[in-house]
């Protein structure tokens, strides 16, 4: 009967649906980290954040452990503050930690490289809230051009 | 004879500002075969509608077994149009389903019966109209003719107390015409329903019915049974029976003097 | 004084088409779902999503696999091949996916909904249905409209993949772009939430908005053949403007303001 037919290619139509969503939720869209897995937060003061976004990665060593969650102002010193949200997997970073705004390649995108301390015997964990002290901004090409003309006048 | 299925009472219809009826009224017999005849272009499929509550009157009333269709309610409405049926002009048959299925159509619809009672009653209803034998065809495999048997097979499906045949003989051959004409006079007699039948094709027609109504210019100019039709003196009735080109209905569109206009510049 | 006479009937006449048009929609879909109507959905499922697959699944390969090959010649030059994934990717399923499928859906499945209708009405179908106690806009316009909205969607993601792999044809295995950077640099741009969701929220607004123009269209056809032909030119013409005009406030609305 034609129903029968119907049905069949109809199951067709769906299956190839769900791998094409599939292939969208496996291949296209990143699922390194996602936002219900547990997670804890940590703030980092910067002088200049330079291209970076919410929702770009924190990497340590190239892997990536976090996200940015939120950039904001500090009302009092006018300095951007980089919420970053980190994997619970990775909660014993020692508190002597330091993080730079980064970028991958030449035109790439930025990115936070965050850069684990030494662990001392006593050492203290960052945990959920705390300031990172020691960042280093972006850097800023006209900055960079600025110094490099300075440092030729000066000789 | 006394007792009349559908009473229309008094209506006036009209459609995009021209009238189509004025104050007609017209009675149909239960159990008999009432036609509704009429120049071409006059609405008779429009009364079938009206009857049908498709369409709703400006003034009067239509009842329909002692109730107003007019004023029911939409869910009310729909219980009473299983009492009747309509065969359309074209035959309106589903295009994409087979003479079979359009004809269980309404069965698997509006009854719980089973697939096997259906087959049954299907094949029984083909066997009426002789189709039988072409339950598997598609509707775009059958002729004209066939087409309309088959819709009529579909009409009488749930039983209706009511058949309304929408020019049924129009463009058939002699052949399919008589077939026609016997179907509908034997459907009336052994299902003793009752029938309206609009047309313009006035011999077959006063062979079967055993009521005429002539409409003509918004009103019915002549009604009776078909002797007494024939017998008419009415000029209008007459021009319309014998098929006359010029009469009370013109042979000419109304215009202007034609000497008038041929010798004026205006068109 | 005429023009203005014509400007307020020409207004008139919108805005009752456009209650007509609203009337048929919640006269078809403002009921309690039944078995039997499921399977009839299930049915113009197969004629409006599962015919139209083909035409998607061919243009979806070759316009992924054209951007791949305009947007490797333009990168390149930048050194940034490595963001061919991404510009796919992006471009497929935030605007091409939704808007093309939308545009063929209302070329291919939209014009026969129309003709069909509009046959229906002409050749009395309609009529006849209502005569049988059976309202048309339950047997005939629901499951339609519930198929064109279900199938659109199904559609323009099935678009999207097939146009992510063409761009991986022609990107990786013909110019030489390192598969891994397409499909990591694509992984680490891409957002499900803000990109794919938002390409199917989009497709789900064009394909209520195609369906019902198309369907609208054959149910209000004049039944002559020249109604009906002048319908299913309206409803590719009235369905693509649309499309293209809800595509823009679309995007203002999700992408605009960031």
């Amino acid at each position: 009967m034609t129903t029968r037919k119907t049905e069949l290619m109809v199951g067709f139509f769906v299956i190839l649906t769900i791998s094409a969503t599939l292939l969208l939720a496996m291949k296209v869209v990143n699922q390194g980290f996602s936002d219900n897995e547990s997670s804890y937060t940590l703030y980092a003061k910067f002088d200049n954040i330079g291209g970076l976004k919410a929702r770009s990665a924190v990497k340590v060593g190239g892997v990536t452990v976090g996200r940015v969650e939120s950039i904001y102002l500090d009302p009092e010193d006018f300095n951007p503050v980089v919420v970053l949200s980190l994997s619970q997997q990775y909660n014993n970073f020692p508190d002597t930690s330091s993080v730079a705004i980064l970028t991958s390649g030449l035109l790439g995108e930025q990115y936070i490289g965050f850069q684990p301390g030494f662990a001392f015997d006593d050492f203290v964990t960052l945990a959920d809230g705390d300031y990172i002290q020691d960042t280093k901004s972006a850097l800023v090409l006209e900055d960079l051009i600025g110094q490099f003309l300075f440092s030729r006048d000066s000789e | 004879m006394t007792e009349n299925l559908v009473d229309i009472q008094n209506i006036t219809f009209s459609r995009a500002n021209r009238i189509i009826y004025d104050d007609i009224s017209i009675q149909i017999p239960k159990g008999k075969i009432t036609a509704i005849m009429g120049p071409s272009g006059i609405g008779k499929t429009t009364m079938l509608r009206l009857i049908g509550g498709q369409l709703i009157p400006d003034q009067g009333d239509i009842k329909f077994a002692g109730e107003s269709i007019p004023k029911m309610s939409r869910k009310h409405l729909y219980q009473t149009r299983k009492a009747m049926s309509m065969l359309f002009q074209s035959g309106a048959l589903f295009t994409d389903m087979s003479v079979f299925d359009n004809v269980a159509f309404a069965l698997r619809e509006h009854t719980p019966l089973s697939e096997s009672v259906i087959k049954t009653l299907v094949l029984l209803k083909l066997e009426a109209v002789g189709l039988r034998g072409a339950a598997n065809l598609m509707p775009s495999e059958l002729s004209g003719g066939m087409a309309r048997r088959a819709a009529l097979a579909r009409a009488i499906a749930l039983d209706p107390e009511l058949i309304m045949y929408d020019e049924p003989f129009a463009g058939q051959d002699p052949i399919s015409m008589g077939v026609l004409v016997k179907l509908i006079k034997a459907l009336s007699e052994a299902l003793s329903v009752t029938s309206i039948v609009v047309t313009h094709d006035v011999s077959e027609v006063l062979d079967i019915a055993d009521y005429v109504y002539i409409l003509a210019n918004k009103k019915v100019i002549g009604h009776g049974t078909a002797e007494q039709i024939k017998a008419s003196d009415s000029k209008l009735v007459q021009q319309f029976l014998q098929g006359q080109a010029d009469g009370p209905v013109p042979f000419h569109y109304p215009a202007t003097d034609l000497s008038t206009q041929l010798l004026g510049d205006s068109l | 004084m005429n023009w203005v006479v014509q400007v307020g009937a020409n207004t008139l006449d919108t805005i009752r088409s456009f209650g007509r048009a609203f009337l048929m929609l919640t006269g078809a879909l403002i009921a309690v779902p039944q078995l039997k109507n499921i399977r009839l959905t299930l049915q113009q499922i197969y004629v409006v999503g599962v015919q139209s697959l083909l035409i998607i699944l061919v243009s979806g390969l070759f316009i992924g696999m054209v951007m791949a090959l305009q947007g490797y010649t333009i990168l390149v030059g930048y050194g940034a091949e490595g963001s061919l994934g991404p510009m796919v990717a992006l471009s497929l399923l935030r605007e091409l996916g939704p808007v093309v499928t939308a545009l063929l859906f209302a070329g291919r499945a939209g014009s026969a909904l129309t003709a069909e209708i509009g046959l229906m009405k002409a050749t009395e179908q309609l009529s006849s249905l209502e005569m049988m106690a059976v309202d048309p806009l339950r047997r005939v316009v629901a499951p339609r409209v519930w198929a064109g909205i279900i199938s659109m969607p199904m559609l323009a993601i099935i678009f999207s993949a097939i146009g992510i792999l063409g761009g991986h044809l022609v990107g990786v295995d013909w110019l030489g772009v390192d598969s891994g950077s397409y499909w990591s640099i694509m992984q680490a741009t891409v957002d499900w939430n803000k990109d794919v969701v938002n390409g199917i929220i989009k497709s789900i607004v064009f394909a209520i908005v195609v369906t019902w123009i198309a369907i609208f269209k054959g149910y209000d056809a004049v039944p002559t053949s020249e109604g009906i032909s002048q319908a299913t030119t309206q409803t590719v013409v009235y369905s693509s403007l649309a499309v293209l005009g809800l595509d823009f406030v679309l995007t203002a609305l999700m992408f605009g303001i960031n």
